[in-house]
């Protein structure tokens, strides 16, 4: 995790440090790479560590002064307003860039490593610049019993196909709404249930700026979930290969016809033997020795 | 048998979030009979009396948590825990987003009941709808004087403020609430000191689940004796059973306990879809302990569903029908509890990771028999060894997963591994087989 460490004093821009790296034939650079601005080095163990920062000396809009000093005042600890003061902060520059840091930590007057550790913790507080806006698509439990993944999926691919930008798409976890599922969370709006037929019309939505799916909302009037005839069924089944008792044999599992593609869970290097490529079990056993 | 509505009697009246809707169907008159006609110590009594236990997973009764609170003049707090993550779980969703006024009520009279003159409500920071919602009703609140300095004449002042999470579900434990609202990563804090003692800022703290305070306007309204006319022995009152997973109609449903758990997910939820049949149901969010069909004509009490073997928990009944493999539902359940655990204790962050490692391969065809053993042994491991109940929340299902159900994780494991076997010859060809067939007589 070392390389992911923050350091705030003035350091070079990221592609000079990879690309010196790089040219000294590096392995850290490999790591490195895909880190944004700031967070691609380790701690310099020589520099002196990052102090309070002086207000004086940070450039910050007065909108985020004002708020992050509203949320102070609320709580007898202004400690207490690290989360919604970093969400503020979030708001604006997108994402918990060193530079939003040191803006908080100059008002709050924490150092902005107290800040950089907390906002580690949270799902919500990004600490990489991966979008200003997000789609927290849920795939837990009660979601993944409804074939949660496969919308995941399908929303993924379709926002790489469309070409969306400055959106956040992850899985999440359970977003509190399993009355909905499968469903996405679109910048704090709940909409569901999903399908995966939705991804396209979701991903345009969101590139058009658009809202997603009027009516489809939570927060919208008369929200009704659809009816369960509706709903997307649940996983495919398990390809039907059961060998009685719980026990199997191999060779007789060999003449089984390979089912119709892999199982939803299973990662895609299985793939069922093609009927008439079976071999000779000895020669298995032999190749199993060779390895 | 069917839903009793006393929590969503109104929760389909237009505008009901506003305070003017709210007023008019009686609201805010409950706060006024604590406040004006009540001594602090009745408010309490009365709590007590109705055996309200807490609705966000660990039952235990309200009025005693509140009756712990230490008299004095030392600052004292009351947090409402709407950090609801729990799998399952999403009651507090519906009452904050439509009745959010009976909320801030209830936080009100908890307050009187603590002696405490701040309070916050810690939702989690994925609602923001409900947020906002809530932000908007305190405002309300203020300006017609239920809330701030000497609350309608009376001596009480009490202030509320919306704390907004921001994704950790481990913020739902109580203590891990308490550090997230100081401004720190959610760890939990060891126990004792209870928050009670030694809660928020090092001062007394109460923390109540939305629900529970929901049930206090109701309470102090009509009296314990009216509340525990509802409910079953020790399980009194009605519940919000968020009912999902494979049923035809998911849903929020209030019940009185005692109801049959079949009532629950058949008679209301509408049971599985057509032509499938309940295999297994977490009878209190994910965290509880499956059970099976068999389990089904239970009364739905804390105390049935902890005789059985699980817990009513929160109140959320995730149906799990025949067609579901449960080796991938384990592995999400672990997967699930392994990005939450926060790493402060080692049975969870290690048996977590572990769990789902040992799960995947099982999955992949890579698991032996030991595994299912080892398995059983790593959940036994993490029970009761830790600060808080996360890793339990994983070890119990998991393990009581594998108790009713050992011989599908046996069977899904020698299918994997057969599909694993078969993979490995599909990519060879006919001419490499052949080669392969020359070499070997050469």
């Amino acid at each position: 995790m070392n390389e992911r460490r923050p350091s705030f004093a003035g350091q070079p821009a990221a592609s000079e440090t990879t690309d010196r790296m790089r040219e000294a034939g590096d392995e850290a650079a490999v790591r490195a790479v895909d880190l944004p601005p700031g967070w691609d080095e380790a701690v310099r163990l020589e520099d002196d560590p990052a102090t309070i920062p002086d207000p004086a000396d940070v450039d910050l809009p007065d909108e985020l002064r004002a708020e992050i000093e509203r949320l102070m005042a609320r709580y007898p600890d202004r400690h207490s307003a690290t989360l919604p003061a970093l969400a503020a902060a979030q708001r604006l520059h997108g994402w918990c860039s060193p530079e939003a840091m040191r803006q908080v930590a100059a008002v709050m007057q924490v150092t902005p490593a107290y800040l950089s550790a907390v906002a580690t913790f949270y799902d919500m507080l990004r600490t990489q610049p991966t979008g200003s806006r997000y789609v927290y698509v849920c795939t837990s439990v009660a979601c993944h019993l409804r074939n949660a993944k496969a919308v995941y999926d399908a929303i993924a691919a379709q926002a790489s196909e469309q070409g969306l930008e400055d959106v956040e798409i992850r899985e999440f976890e359970c977003l509190g709404a399993c009355d909905m599922a499968p469903m996405a969370s679109v910048d704090g709006r709940y909409v569901g249930p999903l399908s995966t037929g939705d991804a396209p019309e979701l991903v345009r939505a969101l590139r058009e700026d658009r809202e997603v799916f009027p009516g489809r909302g939570l927060p919208d009037p008369g929200y009704r979930i659809r009816a369960a005839a509706e709903q997307p069924p649940g996983p495919p089944e398990e390809p039907d290969v059961h060998p009685a008792g719980g026990t199997w044999k191999e060779a007789e599992l060999l003449d089984v016809p390979p089912a119709e593609g892999p199982a939803p869970h299973v990662r895609e290097r299985l793939h069922p033997l093609d009927p008439g490529t079976s071999m000779p079990q000895e020669e298995h056993a032999d190749e199993e020795e060779g390895e | 048998m069917s839903e009793t509505r006393v929590l969503l009697a109104n929760i389909d009246e237009p505008d009901l979030h506003t305070i003017a809707v709210y007023e008019r169907l009686g609201g805010y008159q409950a706060a006024r009979k604590a406040l004006l006609d009540m001594e602090p110590e009745a408010v309490l009594h009365e709590l007590e009396e109705s055996g309200l236990r807490g609705r966000g997973g660990a039952g235990f009764s309200m009025g005693k948590k509140a009756s712990f609170i230490p008299k004095g003049s030392m600052d004292k707090y009351l947090c409402c825990n709407a950090d609801e993550s729990e799998p399952g779980t999403f009651k507090d969703r519906l009452l904050m987003q439509k009745n959010p006024h009976m909320l801030v009520e209830g936080c009100i009279i908890g307050g009187i009941a603590a002696g405490a003159n701040k309070g916050f409500i810690f939702i989690r920071g994925e609602y923001e709808t409900q947020a906002d919602i809530l932000d908007a009703a305190v405002a309300e609140a203020y300006e017609r004087g239920y809330l701030g300095k000497r609350i309608l004449g009376s001596d009480h002042s009490f202030d509320l403020v919306v704390h907004r999470g921001q994704g950790a579900y481990i913020c739902g434990e109580e203590t891990g609430l308490l550090d997230a609202l100081e401004g720190k990563r959610g760890n939990p804090r060891l126990k004792p000191p209870f928050p009670a003692n030694q809660g928020l800022y090092q001062g007394p703290t109460l923390i109540n689940n939305v629900e529970t305070l929901c049930n206090a306007p109701l309470i102090i309204s009509n009296g314990a004796a009216w509340y525990r006319q509802y409910g079953e022995g020790n399980s009194t009152g009605t519940k919000i059973v968020s009912v999902s997973g494979n049923v035809q109609r998911p849903g929020n449903y209030e019940v009185a306990l005692g109801i049959p758990a079949r009532e629950l997910v058949y008679g209301l939820a509408g049971g599985p879809p057509e032509g499938r049949e309940v295999k297994c149901w977490f009878p209190g969010g994910s965290s509880a302990p499956v059970l099976t069909k068999e389990h089904l004509d239970l009364p739905y009490t804390f105390e049935a569903m902890a005789e059985a073997g699980s817990m009513l928990g929160s109140g959320a009944i995730i149906v799990v029908d025949d067609s579901q493999p449960l080796v991938p539902l384990a592995l999400r359940l672990a997967e699930f509890y392994r990005h939450e655990s926060c790493g402060k204790c080692v049975p969870c962050r290690e048996g977590t990771n572990w769990t789902v490692k040992m799960l995947e391969r099982i999955d992949e065809g890579e698991g032996t028999p030991m595994d299912l053993d080892i398995l059983e042994q790593v959940q036994g491991n993490i029970m009761g060894n830790c600060l808080c109940v996360l890793g339990d929340s994983m070890a119990m299902p998991v393990a009581s997963m594998l108790k009713h159900f050992r011989t599908e994780f046996e069977r899904h494991m020698e299918e994997a591994r057969a599909r694993r076997d078969l993979a490995e010859l599909q990519p060879m060809g006919a001419d490499e087989l052949g080669s392969m067939a020359e070499a070997g007589a050469a």
